[in-house]
């Protein structure tokens, strides 16, 4: 029973950096910027976080920093992509590949342990809210381990969907953020600045990811390794393109993936029928499921017209 | 005519700089990935490395492989440059070392973790099961659940030796006592991945687990750090990791690499290198278990005797410590 419900709070953990990444996809891919840099951006946000919440002993300053330092990296994909019409896949592929190789450098350069940032006091993560008189009594106990004792960054993330399914379909900024995804022409047409709303969208993306890198930083973990966010920017892409570009379905997507990921770090060693199940086929078990419900389940998956396309006036 | 005599020289120049450098015999060692701060196997070798050049004045060649394609470069690399001994950290490292070894006769090589058949390659091995047992015998009794988790890094048999030894440790403790055993990976990636760790951490403690050992590198850092957030005790590996989250900490299965290289480097520089196969147990010092000011208040005097007891008795062969290595499969679960 106990596993049971540490099972679903764990899903609920693994969930998180993949809703805030999905969401800042969301706004991206919606606004017509392709986003492969969400990994990069969370990798880099990660490490800031671990960094300045070491030096400066506070949690809440390595997330301000961890947005700040997302948030550069996103506007690099805006000025590539919006300005400089680039290609947007290049661009988010050197975004990782900087990421990547700047947290590594620059730490080893900081804190002299290998890419490495030490080891964070109390204060400077994000603990989990803690209920202990709660936690024994019968069905409430089990519904507050589960829902409740979460750092408050979770509960950020959790809030964002409704925000977002909610602005971009009833706010006149989000209708024209999607107008902009499908149809950039009719939006100038109309004398809306399409670079500005595209900026827009890149710069509410970089937040997001800034928050989900410092949540797996100075929350989930309280160090930054190197790689920590190990395809997490990936994962929410996928559950992007499997929830068609909608935030609910997203949700859904995102906490399926959590769940599965809990599942491979839980269910190690379980046998079924007396056969002992496999820890590597456990471990692929996200991967098989995102591949097969991508290709069997969803049917066509429609991206925003205008996704990935530079925008140029005609004359 | 001329040019002969030219290229002859340039031939005979790069022969007197290579023979010049090989009579250094300064030591290199090529760290595995992980890297030389990852507060366990690798650091160990840092340190021990340190040891010698502080010690000698001899500074050494060091080199941190960042991916799988960089082993053979950073070996031959060394190599063509006249090291010696060149010392492979890590098993992984086993198939560029043998390939390189073979190439430079008059080097000396030396590989830890695994065993290389060369007649100028010393290959040493280390009996963790038998650390791991006196360990897994502190995990038991320090038990109050009567369950034990024990977290490895990459699923390979020398990780499984580790889970054994331990296991073993554990029931010898309290027969009745479960032992919970997660691998974190299959790739080299499962030595580098502390969220999955803790996850993983906190999975073993709501099965009731309050004792887990981690052997998984710097994984291993958020097994440590997710014990002590949910009140468990942990268990480090290779280095002593007690001061990591002082009177959380159990104790460390020690891995004294930090000695085998010091004495390799060592024996380079004296002349008595000798090749082969050399096996480091607790006889020979190899492993133990740490004791230090941060995990005393933890070990009753009950346990360090029975410990101590265990040592001796290991030593003297009336315990036998199977090692899983021999037939993969483990005669306790």
């Amino acid at each position: 029973m106990n596993l049971y419900i540490e099972l679903l709070a764990s899903t609920i953990r693994m969930s998180v950096p993949l809703i805030l990444a999905c969401m800042a996809g969301l706004w991206s891919e919606r606004s017509g910027i392709v986003d492969i840099g969400l990994e990069g951006k969370m990798l880099i946000a990660a490490f800031v976080a671990a960094s300045a919440s070491a030096v400066f002993g506070s949690a809440w300053i390595g997330l301000f920093c961890a947005i700040l330092a997302s948030l550069a990296f996103a506007l690099v994909h805006g000025y590539a992509s919006i300005n400089q019409r680039g290609n947007q896949v290049v661009s988010g592929v050197a975004i990782n590949m900087l990421a990547a190789g700047l947290a590594v450098v620059l730490g080893n350069e900081w804190f002299k342990e290998g890419g490495r940032t030490p080891a964070l006091p109390p204060d400077g993560r994000f603990l989990p809210f803690q209920f202990p008189a709660l936690d024994t009594l019968p069905v409430i106990g089990p519904l507050v381990r589960i829902f409740f004792e979460h750092s408050i960054l979770a509960y950020v993330a959790f809030l964002l969907v409704p925000l977002t399914a909610w602005a971009l379909a009833r706010t006149r900024f989000g209708l024209r953020l999607r107008a902009v995804g499908e149809n950039p022409h009719a939006v100038d047409t109309a004398g809306i600045s399409v670079a500005a709303l595209r900026y827009r969208a890149v710069i509410i993306a970089g937040v997001l990811c800034g928050i989900a890198g410092a949540y797996i930083s100075t929350s989930l973990s309280s160090s930054f390794v190197r790689d920590m966010t190990a395809g997490g920017g990936f994962m929410a892409l996928a559950a992007l393109i499997f929830a068609n570009w909608r935030a609910w379905p997203a949700l859904g997507a995102c906490l399926l993936f959590g769940f599965l990921q809990a599942v491979g770090n839980f269910a190690q060693g379980a046998s079924v029928g007396g056969f002992q199940i496999p820890v590597q086929f456990i471990n692929m078990l996200p991967y098989v499921l995102t591949v097969v419900l991508l290709a069997g389940f969803i049917g066509k998956s429609v991206p925003p017209k205008a996704s990935g396309l530079p925008y140029t006036k005609d004359r | 005519m001329l040019r002969r005599s030219l290229l002859a020289a340039v031939a005979a120049l790069a022969m007197s700089a290579t023979a010049a450098l090989a009579a250094d015999d300064k030591p290199a060692i090529v760290f595995d990935i992980g890297g030389k701060f990852d507060k366990s196997f690798n650091e160990s070798m840092f340190n021990g490395s340190e040891k010698f050049k502080k010690e000698t004045g001899i500074a050494y060649g060091e080199f941190e492989i960042a991916n799988e394609a960089q082993r053979e470069q950073a070996i031959r690399n060394f190599a063509d440059q006249g090291y010696s001994p060149i010392i492979a950290a890590g098993f992984a490292q086993a198939a560029a070392l043998e390939k390189v070894a073979k190439e430079y006769p008059d080097l000396k090589f030396a590989i830890v973790d695994m065993v290389v058949d060369l007649p100028n390659v010393q290959s040493i091995v280390f009996k963790e099961e038998e650390g791991s047992y006196l360990v897994g015998l502190l995990a038991g009794m320090a038990s109050k659940s009567g369950k034990v988790g024990f977290v490895g890094g990459m699923d390979i048999p020398l990780i499984r030796k580790f889970g054994c030894g331990y296991a073993q440790g554990v029931k010898a403790a309290k027969a009745d006592a479960t032992v919970i055993q997660n691998m974190t990976g299959d790739t080299g990636a499962a030595w580098n991945d502390p969220v999955k760790g803790g996850e993983i951490t906190k999975g073993q403690m709501a099965q009731g687990a309050d004792v887990i050992y981690a052997a998984a590198g710097a994984t291993g850092l958020g097994v440590l750090q997710a014990a002590a957030d949910g009140g468990a005790l942990s268990i480090g590996v290779d280095a002593n990791q007690n001061y990591l989250h002082p009177g959380k900490v159990l104790t460390s299965m020690l891995k004294r690499v930090d000695v085998a290289v010091f004495n390799v480097m060592m024996s380079g520089k004296d002349g008595s290198f000798t090749p082969g196969i050399k096996v480091l147990g607790l006889a020979e010092d190899g492993v133990g278990y740490a004791v230090d000011d941060n995990n005393k208040p933890l070990l009753t005097p009950e346990m360090t005797a029975a410990a101590e007891k265990a040592r001796a008795d290991i030593i003297a062969g009336t315990i036998k410590v199977h090692d899983y290595t021999t037939d993969n499969t483990c005669p306790v679960q």
